[in-house]
């Protein structure tokens, strides 16, 4: 069974959404959870959190940024070309409940996974405060989409070139220290990110989740390879997350454990951009000509 | 006195340094010649060991005529998985241990003539099977490892319409995920399988249950279900240090190699750490396995760290014996107590204690001791934890009804049926972690009772 790509664009430089044909997925997907995907037999299994879904239309999008050799063969695909493997949903869905003010964040490519969340907490009837970041302007994704399901919508850059200048942490310390009672913060970004978040957090009595993505082979707790350390207890993100509480985790560890296939996916992209350069290499199989 | 045929393998040097099968099996001389030595017994005790009944001495007899045909026909009236059976049951705990000739010389080595049937009929083409006329009714597979293959297999050979749902994207389960190419091909796993869908079985892979779909969902769907959904979640020891890049759980491991083919990188995606020093924690037919692994990925020291002595190590002796012919170092009555790491996370080694045996334990084995003071450092780059593994709990997320026992096993009556009515489980999700063959017996068993209540 293989996997049509409906729909394909790039958003932003190397941040891509696709929309993939999968009716059954669609039909069981909620908020919060992620699907795995294989291009073809000889791919890797990747984990990517589900940004969108209809089940009445039967797909779901999926949002990606350029990074090791696998994201960037997808980049290259289009609409003539299938998915080997499209498995999920996977994970816990979000606890979605009426709890009063909801802050999202969503940091570079994490805002995608946020999207899905605050039409869910809107829909659930409170109060939602979004605050979308990015290194530059030109890497800012989902503004439109995310500014209609919130009530309020902060944008933060890097480098000042919209919004506030600065981190998405100052805003979220910003609300903290304000009068307004917030219910629950959800961060999803980049590790880095989410651990400066957990920091900022953390002298507040405020429920804090974030959405670990670790390396994943299987995705349904068969492994042990996305293991992390949450309350000095073992988790396996794929089954018990990946949703967990952000001041509980111990993110030294799992960027650590990030990073363990490093040289091996330097080592896959060089070889995969020679070839894709080379006249002969990939004999145009990849469609990147 | 006859002779049994020595088994023609890779020599050991060789084979340490590549994937290829290790046993070669079988000459057609060999075969029957091997057949031969059976003395066709009035009352045969062989087929009493056989979890699924295979008619031996019937089959046994076809070889030595040279009637392969003949043989495999009578093989798979009960087994859909010779092939894979002939490689991987332990036989001489089963058919071969009631060989009458074993009581004075060694028995006939069943399971080398099984898979010489097998051989013999893939090399020549498998005939396609004859369909049955259709009952009408709709069973759902949940998990096509050696429980579902069985099961799926006899449900169509009875007529009903089989979707046999798999979480990974490839058929067989352990056959295809845990057991090493280099002892299962996994282009003979593909082939069984094929058989199966030949059969009329509906393949859909990448579909988790308790995910995509419910049991609950399902039995709207379908007249009957079966669920060998296996023992898929790795155990840990739960000592410091385990969670420190380089270690990895024997299923982690196994699956990068064979699901995946890491030892393939990078001609295939998926990366695996290839270790120069390898503990594997464990003394099953899985820690075998990840050891031979982890040495023909390049290793220059792998080791078996296992806590009780060599006569208690419950992998097969055959499997035991191939690893220390290849060179695998096994430090028995050895037992980790912390992995050790460097600063930035990465593994150095383990430290271990040294053990005694002392009294049977409830398992009527020795329990062991550690013995005071015998701390000491093994050194070490990866360590793979080969200590078991348990049920996946997925199944039962929207299981309205299904009952686990406390270790999260499915409970089924004798005939494989759970609480839940139509919905029948078997394998290592109802047992936990045992063999392919059992498991296939259960499938069986849960097939027959599907029948019943459909009919």
């Amino acid at each position: 069974m293989t996997y049509n790509i409906l729909e394909k664009y790039e958003m932003v430089p190397t941040v891509h959404l696709m929309k993939i044909d999968a009716p059954d997925v669609a039909k069981a997907a909620k908020a919060g959870q992620f699907i795995i995907l294989r291009i073809d037999e000889t791919g890797e299994r990747i984990p990517l959190t589900i940004a969108d879904f209809d089940a009445a239309e039967g797909y779901v999008t999926i949002i990606f940024q350029e990074m090791g050799k696998t994201t960037k063969h997808l980049a290259k695909l289009t609409t003539d070309d299938k998915l080997q493997d499209f498995v999920g949903p996977l994970g816990q869905p979000s606890e979605i409940e009426k709890l009063g003010t909801v802050v999202l964040v969503g940091g570079g490519v994490g805002v995608a996974p946020i999207y899905p969340q605050a039409r869910a907490y809107r829909k659930a009837g409170n109060k939602v405060i979004s605050i979308i970041g990015a290194r530059s302007k030109d890497l800012l994704i989902l503004e439109d989409e995310m500014r209609a399901q919130s009530d309020e919508l902060y944008i933060t850059t890097d480098d000042g070139s919209k919004g506030h200048h600065g981190f998405v942490t100052q805003i979220v310390l910003k609300l903290l220290e304000g009068d307004e009672a917030i219910d629950r913060i959800v961060a999803i970004g980049p590790p880095v990110m989410m651990r400066a978040v957990a920091g900022v957090v953390a002298p507040f009595d405020v429920e804090t989740l974030v959405s670990l993505n670790p390396v994943m082979v299987d995705g349904t707790g068969m492994c042990g390879g996305c293991r992390v350390l949450v309350d000095g207890k073992t988790k396996f993100a794929c089954v018990d997350g990946p949703e967990f509480d952000a001041r509980k985790v111990d993110f030294n560890l799992m960027m650590s454990r990030l990073g363990l296939y490093r040289p091996e996916e330097a080592d896959a992209v060089e070889a995969y951009e020679k070839e894709c350069e080379s006249e002969t290499g990939c004999g145009g199989g990849c469609t990147c000509q | 006195m006859s002779v049994r045929q020595a088994m023609p393998v890779q020599p050991a040097d060789v084979r340490a340094h590549n994937f290829k099968e290790v046993a070669l099996g079988y000459t057609q001389e060999q075969a029957v010649a091997e057949a031969e030595r059976c003395i066709e017994c009035k009352k045969p005790q062989c087929v009493k060991g056989c979890p699924v009944n295979i008619d031996i001495p019937a089959f046994i007899k076809s070889m030595k005529t040279s009637d392969f045909d003949d043989a495999i026909d009578k093989i798979k009236e009960t087994n859909s998985l010779p092939a894979v059976c002939g490689r991987v049951c332990p036989q001489e705990t089963q058919c071969e241990m009631y060989c009458i000739l074993g009581k004075k010389e060694e028995p006939v080595a069943i399971g080398r003539l099984e898979r010489f049937c097998a051989d013999y009929e893939r090399e020549k083409g498998v005939k396609a099977p004859q369909r049955t006329t259709s009952t009408g009714k709709r069973v759902a597979v949940v998990g096509s490892g050696p429980a579902g293959l069985a099961a799926a297999s006899d449900l169509a050979k009875a007529g009903h319409e089989v979707t046999m749902f798999e979480a990974l994207h490839s058929a067989g389960g352990v056959l295809i995920y845990g057991i090493p190419e280099f002892r299962l091909p996994k282009d003979i796993v593909a082939e069984e399988v094929d058989y199966i869908t030949q059969l009329g079985v509906e393949l859909k892979s990448g579909y988790v249950i308790g995910k995509i779909k419910t049991i609950d969902d399902m039995k709207n769907e379908f007249d009957a279900i079966f669920l060998g959904t296996g023992a898929g979640l790795p155990n840990f020891m739960g000592i410091d240090g385990e969670n420190l890049n380089g270690v990895y759980s024997a299923n982690e491991f196994l699956t990068r190699v064979n699901l995946m083919k890491a030892y393939q990188f990078p001609e295939y995606d998926t990366p695996i750490k290839r270790g120069k020093r390898v503990i594997v924690v464990g003394g099953g037919n899985v820690a075998m396995d990840a050891a031979r692994c982890a040495l023909r990925l390049g290793a220059d020291e792998v080791s078996i760290v296992y806590r009780r002595s060599d006569e208690e190590l419950p992998a097969r002796r055959e499997e035991i014996e191939h690893a220390k012919e290849e060179g695998i170092v096994f430090r028995l009555l050895t037992n980790p107590v912390k992995i050790l790491g460097d600063e930035n996370l990465m593994v150095t080694g383990a430290e271990c204690v040294k053990m005694e045996l002392g009294e049977p334990d409830d398992s009527g084995r020795r329990r062991p001791q550690v013995i005071e003071g015998s701390e000491h450092v093994v050194d070490a780059d990866i360590v793979i934890m080969a200590i078991g593994t348990s049920p996946n709990p997925l199944i039962f997320e929207g299981a309205t009804g299904l009952e686990k026992s406390k270790w999260g096993t499915i409970i089924v009556d004798e005939a494989g049926m759970t609480s839940i009515d139509g919905v029948c489980a078997g394998g290592d999700v109802v047992t936990g972690a045992a063999t392919v063959i059992s498991a296939m017996g259960a499938g069986k068993l849960a097939a027959h009772t599907i029948n019943e209540y459909l009919l």
